[in-house]
């Protein structure tokens, strides 16, 4: 049971960074009538996939990956979708402070009772953990008393053995059509993995099943070095 | 984008000679390389909007091609394993390099215009 917010704050750097593991989740508390905002730090612009043949050029895409960010919006019921205008692949070399004040002025803009992200350290992508060590900065630096729930998605190969089980499993298997719509609507990024999951979703094979229907999140602990 | 045509390419490439032009030159393995093979040492560069100006340029090779470029200024810039390229509706040479998945893994560019 996914627990009622006053509003959930969103932030990753890729257009289809929310579509994997948290569009369920997106979609679940809109469903709710609660208000979501997604902070999209960058287009994607320097992206590997762009077709074979090739439908795509590198100055063509972000304008595709911004359409397709939109579809991808708009297939989750989102309203409050903000493009930050970084770039792809340079997050990490932004100055951190102003980093740490993009992620400040969003709070205070939108109010979260939830934050979600990466989990810093356990995100894999220079960009995710840029974004993450963003995040988990501003929301540190509140009063305990005020800050939101901060809920962090990890993937790195040693997430496990490190971090354990996820805190916070969401079943969202009542949104899952929306959730793959939200994946179509990244095809550039997602034809390839998408061809795959649909069949074995069609084989009914349990871990695509739970792949699609659970999304999993882990409580920020506020000891592990970023404040 | 077209497979690339030898001498089309060079044709182009000599339109832009003499000129200030803006570069785009990157390689990339993309940033999950070394999550899928962690033995995969990845390495790449990223250079936008590099001004210079090139004496003479050169695409040389059967496909996947080479390019290079020698500066007025005694420098060079050098590109290896481009497989297609299209002269944009801005006017700008987009030449890129494209592994047998179709993913892009070089890229070089010429443009009048600084790139957005």
């Amino acid at each position: 049971m996914i627990e009622k917010e006053r509003h959930v704050l969103v932030v990753f750097p890729h257009p289809d960074d929310e579509a994997f593991g948290v569009s369920g989740t997106i979609a679940s508390h809109l469903k709710m009538g609660t208000g979501v905002t997604y902070a999209c730090l960058t287009l994607g612009e320097m992206g590997r996939n762009l077709g074979n043949p090739p439908f795509a050029t590198r100055e063509s895409l972000p304008q595709i990956r911004k359409k397709e960010l939109q579809a991808a919006a708009d297939a989750m019921g989102l309203k409050d979708l903000r493009m930050m205008g970084l770039r792809d692949k340079t997050v990490e070399f932004e100055d951190d402070e102003k980093m740490v004040d993009m992620m400040n002025a969003l709070i205070e803009d939108v109010q979260p009772s939830l934050v979600i992200t990466f989990y810093p350290d356990y995100c894999v992508h220079p960009d995710h953990e840029a974004t993450a060590r963003a995040v988990v900065r501003a929301v540190s630096r509140m009063d305990e008393a005020s800050r939101p729930k901060l809920h962090c998605v990890a993937f790195a190969n040693h997430t496990a053995d490190e971090l354990g089980e996820p805190d916070v499993i969401n079943d969202v298997s009542e949104v899952q059509d929306l959730k793959l719509n939200t994946m179509r609507a990244h095809i550039s990024q997602t034809a390839w993995m998408l061809e795959d999951l649909e069949k074995r979703l069609a084989e009914k094979d349990p871990d695509a099943i739970q792949w699609v229907s659970q999304e999993r999140f882990f409580n920020y602990r506020y000891n592990q070095g970023y404040n | 984008m077209e497979p690339v045509n030898l001498k089309e390419v060079q044709n182009l490439i000599d339109r832009f000679a003499q000129k200030e032009v803006y570069i785009h030159l990157e390689t990339t393995n993309g940033s999950y390389a070394s999550h899928v093979d962690e033995n995969f040492f990845n390495a790449g560069a990223f250079i936008r909007n590099a001004k210079v100006e090139y004496e003479l340029g050169k695409i040389i090779g059967d496909v996947p091609s080479r390019v290079g470029l020698k500066l007025g200024n005694l420098g060079w810039i050098y590109a290896q394993g481009i497989t297609h390229y299209e002269l944009d509706d801005k006017g700008r040479l987009l030449m890129a390099g494209h592994d047998h998945q179709g993913k892009l893994a070089v890229s070089l560019q010429i443009s009048e215009t600084p790139f957005e």
